[in-house]
This record gives structure tokens, C-alpha cells and sequence, in this order.
């Protein structure tokens, strides 16, 4: 028998009912974030059916999709800034916690921020989990060894309900990443190339592992701007063996055990990593030594390319929609495409080291006239840590705007929006159509590509601004 | 969830491949607390001009598509975001089945869940239903079974449990709250708790 690997060790560890020919596992469910968005119908369901929740303890919500990125220090302030029907949404989120218990880092706590962001950040996501959220960018946790996947609506139901799900087992995929980083080169540029290899279908029905000596070389954040693309290659989930980097992120965060209990996480998260025997449904591997920053040319994060190439030609009907509504032409390159918008942010690149990457090109310089700059901190922590450093300040010079957390201009629902036509180097995680606001184009890169850019005023290579 | 046997319509062919989930229901509409009468922000941006008006030569508003429950899509159909609402607004236009050669996960899960049949088939099934657009098909749940108008048979993978929960319009919660018991012994059980 061979070993088993990091995904199978913490499947194994939370089968409740295993699965068979006729009915799936029941897979229970360690931490269940919640937010805004995905969530009312669900509890109008319980409701209806008299249905208590089962663990509220296990569950933890926020508010960040629909939230507005402007200061509101009250309930009230959201009226005059949201639309209704956003203002709506969230009040019926802070009602449903409060009646059922639920913990809500909402606007009077200091740790409300994208739901990925504040997992993280609280200690709440840890090693060998399992984690949900009706929201797809829950891979982003399995940065730290856990298994996270996005659940529909339905799913949210039934893990309140029941603190499980039916599950049947994925497939795994091993996807190698071995080189070191040419500088300017970030794991945003790693993540666009390896969903430009396999496509963003490419994961469909597995669990990734990505592994090798690049990845373990990666710190948390970085770790968790790979992972956390995972769904964008249609990967239920994607995963990195806990270790060093990851016990030491986790060490005296609110929610991470304490005392007797963290001695005895730590070991039990020491042996989650693959056995050397394990074996993968498929293996991919990737050497990173030459590559190059990375900009999506279409509407999916699939269509990418080094940004110092050319738009590829294909005669595929769907590739020739996607340059049209970009309005990319087939062999024109890259740079020097005029760019109107450009948002440093999102569950992707919006943490610390990511502000940092953006700060290190925009210090004592400006942001072109013609472009407009946002920059989103995730969470209210990474809010406060930014601007004790005075990057909000850098910001702010260079002439970009800084807002409060939350998902703002990832996706057309805040009140941040692109504009028709606008094209915007966007450092999320999707350039879907319309999805940064209707006939907005966005373009994928990692926060130096987008910071550069914003300073030339088109798409530009972040790599001869680099500080010394 | 209503019982889902038999669904016998023509078809309506959207051949494009990776549509997302932000096409079938732009995030903008997503500030709604409920699940109902979503049908009207199916594929907005694609449907209505910016005046809000039908455009014409969409196809979802040709007369051909009316009435039609079944919509072959290219490959990867629902990627992207786990918005239930996808399947929902679906649901609410009137389609009961998606066929295409591959479904994303996600999507595929939630449309299964409210009673959306996820189809998927072989490259030459898909190629001929792309290339035949209107065709009369029925798809049945119980035989796992396409089935063409010239006759022919096309299986369909869709494992018991699916099967048996659409087949009955029975929801999984009720499944899953039946587990009540072996839930409680896991929590007690288990080495380390969350
Ligand atoms: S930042 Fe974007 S991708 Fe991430 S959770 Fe928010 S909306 Fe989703």
C-alpha cells in the first residue's frame, strides 16, 4: 500500500459515514466562514423548517462583498453609501448572527475584512481543517494544509444545519513548482503560469498539491495567492503541507490553540505532510527560473501571457469573442496598452506583503494622470499594520486612492466599479466579463505589474522600477 | 425541490466555451436575500442593451428558444464563482437540463442540489448537438440516458444518490439530518477537537 497524501490524511481524519457505490461520505466540517452574499436564503430555509443551527461555535461571518470600501462607522452611514438592496443584504446578515449565536467580525470589530483574509489572520484557519465557505476562493486556506472548497448556498444550509456535508472523494493533482524566482517575479505570476498550462479546466473534479522547493521557499502570503487561484484552473481545492513557515504564521493568533493545546497541534500538524510514497491521480510540474511577470489578454485567467509577449492568435470562436470584448488584437504585445483603471487588492493580493510589493514601485513616484488607482486593504488589521508604516501615505502621494477593506472592485457589487470600456490591471482573481462592472476589461497581474503600470499609464513591466 | 424524470424539450445552443457563472448572473444582481425571480438576470449583460432592452439578435431572446428547457453549452460551462444563484436564475428562465462535455464543479453541485440535470457527453454528441441546434431531446434521469431524435442513445454519467434525490425531488438536508446520530458520536469521538 502506499502512503497517503496531504489532502487523504485530512479527508480521512473527518469522514463521518464513509461514501459507497449508492451515497457519498459525510464529511465533516471544522470552520464555516460566512458572509453577506451567499448566505440569506440559506438561513430562510432553516427557518422555514424550524431547523436549529448545530455548532454556531463553528461558524464565523463578515461583511465584504456588497460592504462599501468608503468609511461608514455605522449601520446608518450604509444607507446614504450602499444601494438598498446592498444595505438589505447586510443587515439581514448582522440579524441572522445575532440571532443564532454566530460570531460576526462586522463593522465594530477590528478584524472585519475579506472572509479569506480574516480566517487567516484570526488563527482560525489551521492545518489539517476543514474549511467551507459559500464563496469559491475558500481554497485559499488550504495554504496552510487544510482543506477549503467553495459550497453553493444550499450547502451553506447544510452545514449549519448539520455541521457536514456529502461529499464524494476528489481526484488529486500534483502540480511541481521547482526553480528560483527571478526577481520581479511573484507567486501571482507562478499561479497566472500554471493556470495558463492547464487551462482553466484543467483541475476540474481534483485537489491540487502544489509542492516543490519554489513553493517551500514561499512565505504564508504568498502561499496563499497560489491557493487561493486554485478555482480559477476548476480546482476544487488546492493545497501546501504545513511546516515551518506555517506553524510559526499561526503562533499567537486569537483563535490558534494555546498552551498544551498548541504543543499538541503542532504535532499533529507536523505529520499531515504527503508520505514520499503518496501517489497522485496526476502529476504536473512547472520550473519557475525564467519566468517572466504574467497579464491575463482575455476573459478567463487562463489567457495569459509573459507581459512582454504578444496577444497569441487562435482561430477558436470563444478566443476571438474574448479579444473582442477586450479589444486585443491577435500578435500586438502587451505593453504600452493604454490602461484607465488600475486595483491593488481583492482575496488574492491584498495583504501586507502584497501593499509592500505595490509601495516599492509607487514610492516618490505618480500614479499617470490619466489612471485611476485604488488601492484596498483586506481586512481592518492590514488597514491598521499598512498605515502604521505609513503606506497609506505612499499611496496616497503618488496619487492613488486608499479605501477601507473589503472585496471593493474584485467584483461589481460595492458601489467600486470600472466603467464601461475601462480597461483595468486588476491584481484579483478573475477577468470574467463585466465581472469588475459592466464592458469593464480587466487584466490579471501581480501587484508590482499593477503598480507599474499605473505609474506609466499602460501596461507596463514592472522589473526596471524595482527599488534596489 | 420538484421530482425531475423525464425532460423532452429542444433545444438552445450557447457553443461558447468557459462560460462563468459571472455570465449567468452578473454580481450586481447578487444584492438579493432570496432566490426567486432571478430568471429576469439571466445572462443580463449578453441579453439587454444598456437601455435595458432585449437585444435582438441574442439567443436566448429569439423566438427558436422559446419554450426550450435544454441548453447545450460549450465546455467548462459554470466556472468561476459557487453563486447558487447561477442554477437558480436558470431554473427560473425555464431550463431544466445543461448539456456540454464538461460542467464545473461547483455549478454542477448547486445545479443538482434544485434540480438542474447536468448532462455531460462525449465530443461528438456535443459536436453534432452544437452543429444541430432545435433538435427535439429527451433526457432520462432514470437511465442515465440522452436521447437523440434520429434514434440514438447517449449514456450520461450521474451517480445513485443524484439520481435518487432527483428522481424523488427529495433535498439532501433530510439525508443529512437522518446522519444526526453518527454526527454526535463523531464529535465525541474524534481525537482533537476544532
Ligand atoms: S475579494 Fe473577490 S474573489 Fe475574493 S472573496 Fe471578495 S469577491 Fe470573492
Amino acid at each position: 500500500m502506499s502512503g497517503r497524501s496531504l489532502f487523504q490524511k485530512v479527508w480521512d481524519d473527518h469522514i463521518v459515514v464513509p461514501e459507497s457505490a449508492d451515497t457519498p461520505a459525510v464529511l465533516y466540517i471544522d470552520l464555516h466562514l460566512t458572509h453577506e452574499v451567499t448566505t440569506p436564503e440559506a438561513f430562510n430555509v432553516l427557518r422555514s423548517r424550524g431547523l436549529p443551527i448545530r455548532r454556531p461555535d463553528l461558524t464565523i461571518a463578515t461583511l465584504d462583498h456588497s460592504t462599501p470600501t468608503v468609511p461608514i462607522t455605522s449601520l446608518k452611514d450604509l444607507d446614504v453609501v450602499s444601494e438598498p438592496a446592498a444595505a438589505a443584504q447586510i443587515r439581514t446578515m448582522i440579524e441572522n448572527c445575532e440571532k443564532n449565536g454566530i460570531r460576526m467580525y462586522g463593522y465594530d470589530s477590528d478584524s472585519r475584512g475579506i472572509v479569506h483574509v480574516i480566517g487567516p489572520e484570526l488563527g482560525a484557519t489551521q492545518p489539517g481543517k476543514t474549511i467551507v465557505c459559500g464563496d469559491s476562493h475558500t481554497s485559499t486556506h488550504g495554504a496552510f494544509g487544510a482543506i477549503g472548497f467553495g459550497i453553493g448556498t444550499t450547502e451553506v444550509g447544510h452545514v449549519l444545519a448539520t455541521q457536514c456535508l456529502l461529499q464524494r472523494r476528489p481526484k488529486t493533482l500534483a502540480i511541481n513548482v521547482e526553480g528560483k524566482l527571478p526577481r520581479g517575479v511573484t507567486a501571482k505570476d507562478v499561479i497566472l503560469a500554471i493556470i495558463g498550462k492547464i487551462g482553466v479546466g484543467g483541475g476540474t473534479g481534483s485537489v491540487i498539491e502544489y509542492r516543490g522547493t519554489t513553493i517551500r521557499g514561499l512565505d504564508m502570503e504568498q502561499r496563499m495567492t497560489i491557493c487561493n487561484m486554485s478555482i480559477e484552473a476548476g480546482a476544487r481545492a488546492g493545497m501546501i503541507a504545513p511546516d515551518d513557515a506555517t506553524i510559526q504564521y499561526l503562533n499567537g493568533r486569537p483563535l490558534a490553540p494555546k498552551g498544551a493545546d498548541w504543543d499538541a497541534a503542532v504535532a499533529r500538524w507536523r505529520a499531515l505532510p504527503s508520505d514520499a510514497d503518496a501517489r497522485f491521480d496526476r502529476e504536473v510540474s512547472i520550473d519557475v527560473s525564467q519566468l517572466t511577470p504574467m497579464v491575463t489578454f482575455g476573459t478567463n485567467p487562463g489567457m495569459v501571457v509573459p507581459v512582454t509577449d504578444a496577444v497569441p492568435v487562435s482561430d477558436d470562436a470563444s478566443f476571438r469573442k474574448a479579444l473582442a470584448y477586450m479589444k486585443v488584437e491577435a500578435g500586438k504585445p502587451m505593453l504600452g496598452m493604454p490602461v484607465d483603471v488600475v486595483f491593488v487588492g481583492s482575496c488574492t493580493n491584498s495583504r501586507m506583503s502584497d501593499l509592500h510589493d505595490a509601495a516599492s514601485i509607487l514610492r516618490g513616484r505618480k500614479v499617470a494622470k490619466s489612471v485611476r488607482m485604488l488601492v484596498v486593504p483586506g481586512s481592518v488589521q492590514v488597514q491598521r499594520q499598512a498605515e502604521a508604516e505609513g503606506l497609506d501615505k505612499v499611496f496616497r502621494e503618488a496619487g492613488a486612492e486608499w479605501r477601507e477593506a473589503g472585496c471593493s472592485m474584485c467584483l461589481g457589487m460595492n458601489g467600486d466599479i470600472a466603467l464601461p470600456g475601462q480597461l483595468c490591471v486588476s491584481t484579483s482573481n478573475r477577468n470574467f466579463e463585466g465581472r469588475q462592472g459592466i464592458g469593464a476589461r480587466s487584466v490579471l497581474a501581480s501587484p508590482l505589474t499593477a503598480a507599474a503600470s499605473a505609474i506609466a499609464g499602460t501596461i507596463a513591466d514592472p522589473r526596471p522600477l524595482l527599488p534596489n | 425541490m420538484e421530482k425531475t424524470e423525464i425532460v423532452r424539450s429542444r433545444t438552445v445552443v450557447m457553443p461558447g466555451t468557459d462560460i462563468d457563472t459571472d455570465q449567468i448572473v452578473p454580481a450586481r444582481f447578487l444584492t438579493t436575500t432570496t432566490r426567486k425571480g432571478l430568471g429576469k438576470a439571466l445572462f443580463a449583460d449578453w441579453r439587454y442593451d444598456k437601455d435595458g432592452k432585449p437585444k435582438a439578435d441574442f439567443i436566448l431572446n429569439t423566438p427558436a428558444a422559446a419554450g426550450c428547457k435544454v441548453l447545450v453549452a460549450g465546455n467548462n460551462f459554470g466556472c468561476g464563482s459557487s453563486r447558487e444563484h447561477a442554477p437558480w436564475a436558470l431554473i427560473d428562465f425555464g431550463i431544466q437540463a445543461v448539456i456540454s462535455t464538461g460542467i464545473a464543479d461547483i455549478f454542477r453541485s448547486n445545479s443538482l442540489k434544485n434540480g438542474l440535470v447536468p448532462v455531460i457527453v462525449d465530443q461528438a454528441t456535443h459536436t453534432w448537438l452544437l452543429a444541430n441546434p432545435g433538435v427535439e431531446v429527451t433526457i432520462d434521469v432514470a437511465s442515465c440516458e440522452l436521447r437523440l431524435p434520429d434514434g440514438r442513445s447517449v449514456a450520461f454519467p450521474l451517480d445513485g444518490f443524484s439520481k435518487y434525490c432527483l428522481l424523488n425531488g427529495v433535498d439532501q438536508l433530510g439525508y443529512l439530518l437522518h446522519q444526526s446520530d453518527a454526527i454526535t458520536r463523531f464529535e465525541n469521538e474524534r481525537a482533537w477537537k476544532p
